[in-house]
């Protein structure tokens, strides 16, 4: 059940509107990807806490419809 | 699942490196585990590992005790730490290595 590109981009938005999101497809199957997501809501807080704030936009997907997202998080001007 | 909760508690306190995975050291069976199994070994700690795929209630539980989605996930020192991807970045800044060595 893969999920393209644009579906996972157009979640993290609606949930971090001011987000950078660059997600490549790693091995061109639309079943695993990477992702590097840049956004203020993430500031101060430690990578847990950022990739939980990313899972949660996926809403549930990650570990089901979604099984492989490399996931890499920041804070503007930092990283 | 609370009987489950007190599972992983006693298994993340008992250890002061736990890695919940899929498959064991020798034959991990997903490459996000295997990743954190290299990154373990390059460590040169001693930790321990959980098969998820071994035990259903642990595989679910651990989701739900650490709020994190995905298989596998490092517990330090009674604290998660993250997944394989966080695991990377650390180990690639250094910071893996001070925490276990803390």
């Amino acid at each position: 059940m893969p999920m393209a590109a644009h579906e996972i981009e157009e979640l993290i938005l609606a949930a971090l509107p001011d987000a950078t999101v660059e997600i490549r497809d790693l091995a061109g199957d639309g079943d695993h990807y990477a992702a590097r997501v840049v956004s203020k809501s993430f500031e101060g807080l430690n990578r847990v806490k950022q990739h939980q704030l990313v899972y949660r936009a996926l809403g549930g997907r990650m570990g089901g419809a979604l099984h492989a997202l490399q996931l890499e998080t920041a804070a503007p001007d930092g990283d | 699942m609370s009987e489950a909760k007190d599972r992983i508690d006693s298994l993340v306190k008992a250890n002061d490196v736990v890695l919940f995975m899929k498959g064991s050291v020798l034959f991990p069976q997903c490459g996000f585990s295997s990743r954190a199994v290299a990154i373990l070994d390059h460590l040169g700690v001693p930790f321990e590992t959980v098969d998820v795929l071994q035990d259903q209630e642990i595989r679910t539980g651990i989701k739900e005790y650490s709020d994190w989605p995905t298989i596998p996930q490092l517990y330090v020192k009674g604290e998660f730490v993250g997944g394989s991807d966080i695991m990377m970045e650390m180990f690639e800044s250094g910071e893996l290595q001070q925490l276990v060595a803390a």
